[in-house]
């Protein structure tokens, strides 16, 4: 057991290994309906065992791009291959891979045993071979007591569980779920992302997971691949996509930012400084860049990356004064809403670490907006 | 919303309701009339109902409009049902508003034409194929055609209602598209489907005109054989078969309606429950 | 673990027959589309050539009474359009024309300004009575429709139940002559379709959101008001597809106008039956049965429109 798990943590960081061969292979695939491009020339690779998710909001071309996958729409041009197979003339039935869906398409004329063992029926498996995976797969999710229930006897979270028996209990080898957790409410969802991410570890089966929620697909995933019109504008681990977000899009998608229009002083190989009228002070990065000096960029800094203070640090950089125009009290923290004197207004969260903070700032007060080195992150585009 | 009615829709809907019961109420009143001039009324009798039993020409009537609603019904339904889930289902095909145009074109075309271009079609294939005779047969052909349309738009409605994932999940599960229809179309849409075969033969059962058209001399069905009692007047063994054909449905709709009604209520109290049980 | 194996095994046979045909263009769903569709081109649209074709010939004693329209006994050219023309000439059929049109287009007015009420009545019911009353209006439609128009012959009748009960009143002293005339159909066409007024807009009254008409209160709208300008505007669909579901096979009627009309009552369904079972005529039934057609093109396409919109927006 313990040499299966330093197996699977050897293995959580495959996309970074030159040798790795993709596990799922989607090769420059464009998917039209009409005139209109759902998935636009989109070229990803996926490793054994990973969590993958695909974000985006409505109409990004998620969903279609893993409908591709399941084999219920064909890409226009381009291929995708499982396991080194073309699945280009491979009918839904006969994909290695299973689905789970967005409405749960629980059949509901059949028993929670009768829907977790159609597929097992559909390969001819033996009949008590069947009863002891689906008693099995049951167990894992706690429905063994409910197996003689139909769907619509089910609450939404158990519906949730059964779907996802069903579509593991063919052992796939590749696991797609489509806003799994989309129809729960909130404390149910944190508790069945761990359950995913449990059996996800347990069973070693690759998971493709499409959502719109950031917080989801954070959580979940080992990498997230950010979708927006039909394109894959970046991938990478969760931490990866929100500290270095490669565009403003995504800086602005996962989490909340504050951006800051200005143009390059100085790119030096430790450093780069950036002039900006918007933020009212220069702002010093502690690493390079490479584009040309001159050129315009614009500078992201997380809210909770920010700090107020009510006096100046005075290093001329990274601190900008400003007037608080409104404060936000959000239980865990508070977030301050702060007009620069270049009239740009930016957010900041500081976390509420005392009850009673003495030297609580209120509205109207004047103070000063600072950040580390490190913090901003400038983006070409 | 606070659901007070105002007067006038409550008079209306009794008004309503009295204009549509009337008659019917009426006709069995008069079908245990004892006298002779159906419409005076002359105490009470059962007479016209044991009449009816050894009414030979009317039983052979009956025999025949079963038969032909049975078997009409039944291909109706058939061919209903696929027409209905193409037009659900395959948005985009050659032809497809030509398709949708001659499926519900039969609901409303006056009944005096579908009956007399399908004479004329029959009259047509005799003369070119040597079949088919007016008869039975060509009743069948002609049902079948017009209560098609109504198989189609119950089904079309059902099919366009029945969420695609479930199909595709199936799919998914490694079910070929044969038997994902077979498994998990059908018996959800189940329903559906005894509805519309429920349909199309009481349609059936219930033709005059288009019968009339295509039938031959020796099938003559049940409506034809009324018709041409009534056409002379009022005649009490007509209000007797009346009577059992008002009180045949008015027993089937109203099991129908509570067996229904029943299933909803214990259906709603199920998800109740589910909702309340746990997480 | 074992190291995946790729399976290059050739396809199942199956699957080749299956590839060939797709690549020829035969997929399973053409298949699929080709039973009905087959079956209604052939009986549905196919006759009505027929149809038009025989509108070209003469009638002829034989066995089937027309002329051909190909070959040494069929119409000469310049007689072709003799029954077009008789159609037109004759008073018999413009004016059948006119009454049916009338007595259709009346009778859709009064059965909306019944059916509506009624329909708004039942959508606004609780719902279990709504349940109740809808099987009461649906129970009808399933009851013989000959059986239903043979109702009223006992009522209206001169010895019959109404004019029983009116004498019995006293409102009058002799019966009046009520069976076999214009209002004895009117209130047949009425009586047998008004369901068919009351499901469409029932069904599209139903679905209506309540809270439109709260809003409209709640921005100082009185009820009535708000009737006319929210909920009658919102079920126009529903009053276009009832209204064509009972002027369209109004206006072709056979049976009403035969059983309650009186002999005197020409209606376009009853002339186009009379052309053909009892003058043996079956070319100038087919005119005039083209003529009816002609007449209906324009609110079949409107109906058919509207069906299709609908379905569309369920999808």
């Amino acid at each position: 057991m313990a040499a299966e798990r330093a197996k699977a943590d050897s293995q959580t960081e495959t996309w970074n290994d030159p040798d790795a061969v993709p596990y799922i292979r989607i090769e420059n695939v464009t998917k039209k309906f009409g005139d209109f491009v759902a998935v636009n020339n989109v070229s990803l690779d996926v490793y054994r065992g990973e969590l993958f998710a695909l974000l985006g909001g409505s109409g990004c071309g998620k969903t279609t791009l893993l409908r591709m996958l399941a084999g219920f729409e064909q890409p226009t041009t381009g291929k995708i291959y499982i396991d080194g197979v073309d699945m280009a003339d491979i009918p839904p039935y006969e994909r290695p891979t299973n689905m789970m869906f967005q409405s749960y398409a629980l059949f509901p004329h059949m028993t929670v045993e009768q829907n977790v063992s159609f597929g097992l029926k559909q390969d001819r498996v033996p009949a008590d071979e069947i009863k002891k995976r689906v008693g099995d797969i049951l167990d894992m999710v706690q429905m063994r007591n409910f197996a003689h229930r139909k769907p619509h006897q089910l609450s939404g979270g158990q519906r949730q569980r059964v779907a996802l028996a069903r579509s593991l209990v063919k052992e796939p080898k590749l696991l797609l779920l489509d806003e799994p957790l989309g129809a729960l409410d909130k404390k149910l969802r944190e508790a069945t992302q761990f359950e995913i991410m449990n059996i996800q570890d347990r069973l070693g089966i690759t998971f493709m997971v499409v959502t719109h929620d950031q917080e989801e697909a954070m959580t979940l995933a080992t990498r997230i691949g950010v979708m927006n019109h039909g394109q894959i504008v970046q991938v990478g681990t969760p931490k990866e996509i929100y500290e270095y977000p490669n565009t403003k899009f995504v800086a602005d998608f996962i989490g909340s930012v504050n951006l800051f229009e200005g143009y390059i002083q100085e790119d030096e190989a430790d450093h780069v400084l950036i002039a900006s009228e918007e933020a009212g002070c220069p702002i010093y990065i502690d690493h390079g860049i490479s584009a040309a000096p001159g050129a315009e960029v614009f500078v992201a800094i997380r809210p909770e990356k920010l700090e107020l203070s009510k006096t100046s640090t005075g290093t001329g950089h990274n601190c900008t004064p400003g007037t608080v125009k409104g404060v936000a009290y959000m239980g865990n923290l508070s977030v301050y809403l702060v007009q620069l004197d270049s009239g740009k207004e930016v957010k900041i969260s500081m976390s509420n670490q005392r009850r009673a903070a003495e030297h609580a700032i209120d509205w109207d007060d004047r103070v000063y907006v600072t950040w580390h080195a490190n913090s901003p992150v400038a983006l070409l585009s | 919303m606070s659901n007070r009615l105002s007067w006038f829709i409550i008079l209306m809907l009794v008004v309503g309701f009295i204009f549509l019961y009337g008659p019917m109420v009426s006709v069995v009143i008069y079908s245990f009339n004892d006298n002779k001039l159906a419409t005076l009324w002359g105490g009470f009798s059962t007479r016209w109902y044991p009449a009816l039993l050894a009414n030979d020409q009317m039983l052979r009537a009956a025999k025949h409009s079963l038969i032909i609603g049975v078997v009409s019904a039944t291909f109706a339904t058939t061919f209903g049902t696929i027409a209905g889930y193409v037009l659900a289902r395959y948005r985009k095909f050659r032809g497809r508003t030509l398709f949708s145009g001659m499926v519900t074109a039969p609901l409303v075309m006056p009944e005096v034409i579908t009956g007399l271009s399908l004479l004329l079609l029959f009259v047509a294939m005799k003369d070119l194929f040597g079949w088919p005779n007016r008869g039975l047969m060509t009743v069948i052909l002609a049902h079948i055609t017009f209560t098609l349309s109504y198989v189609t738009i119950v089904m079309q409605s059902r099919f366009t209602t029945l969420d695609i994932s479930l199909e595709e999940a199936a799919l998914d599960l490694g079910a070929r598209p044969l038997k994902v229809f077979m498994v998990i179309t059908l018996p959800i849409v189940a329903p559906a489907i005894i509805s519309g075969w429920l349909l199309s033969f009481t349609i059936s059962l219930d033709d005059l005109v288009i019968t009339s058209y295509t039938n031959g001399p020796g099938s003559t069905t049940l409506p034809q054989v009324i018709f041409s009692a009534v056409r002379l007047g009022v005649n009490p063994s007509i209000n007797a078969l009346a009577t059992i054909i008002i009180a045949v449905v008015a027993f089937g709709v109203v099991t129908s309606h509570i067996l229904m009604t029943r299933a909803e209520r214990r259906r709603q109290r199920d998800i109740q429950m589910a909702l309340q049980s746990n997480k | 673990m074992a190291a995946e194996t790729v399976d290059h095994s050739p396809l199942p046979l199956g699957r080749q027959i299956q590839h060939i045909l797709v690549k020829l263009g035969f997929r399973p769903r053409t298949a699929v589309i080709f039973v009905p569709y087959f079956w209604l081109t052939l009986f549905f649209l196919v006759p009505f050539f027929f149809v038009l074709k025989i509108s070209f010939a003469q009638t002829i004693i034989a066995q089937p009474p027309y002329t051909p329209l190909f070959g040494p006994d069929s119409v000469p050219t310049h007689e072709l359009l003799d029954n077009f023309r008789r159609l037109f000439q004759d008073t018999i059929y413009f004016d059948a024309y006119l009454t049916s049109l009338q007595l259709a287009a009346i009778s859709t007015v009064i059965c909306l300004l019944i059916g509506y009420p009624m329909a708004y009545g039942i959508a606004r019911c609780a719902p279990s009575t709504r349940s109740l009353l809808l099987m009461a209006i649906i129970l009808p439609f399933w009851t013989s429709f000959l059986i239903r128009v043979y109702a009223w012959m006992g009522i209206l009748n001169t010895n019959g139940v109404l004019n029983n009960f009116l004498l019995w009143l006293g409102v009058i002293d002799a019966p009046l002559n009520l069976l076999y005339t214009p209002l004895a159909m009117y209130i047949g066409v009425v009586y047998s379709y008004l369901p068919f007024m009351i499901l469409p807009l029932y069904a599209n009254l139903e679905k209506m959101d309540v809270s439109l008409l709260e809003a409209a209160a709640d921005l100082g709208c009185r009820p009535i008001k708000a009737f006319f300008v929210i909920t009658v505007p919102l079920s126009f669909p529903g009053i276009v597809a009832g209204s064509m579901l009972v002027f369209i096979p109004a206006v072709g009627e056979y049976v009403i106008p035969e059983l309650l009309g009186g002999p005197n009552a020409l209606m376009i369904g009853r002339v186009v039956w009379n052309e053909f079972a009892q003058n043996r005529d079956w070319p100038m039934a087919s005119v005039v049965a083209i003529a009816v057609l002609a007449l209906l093109v324009v609110p079949i396409m409107f109906f058919q429109y509207y069906q299709n919109k609908s379905q569309e927006r369920a999808a």
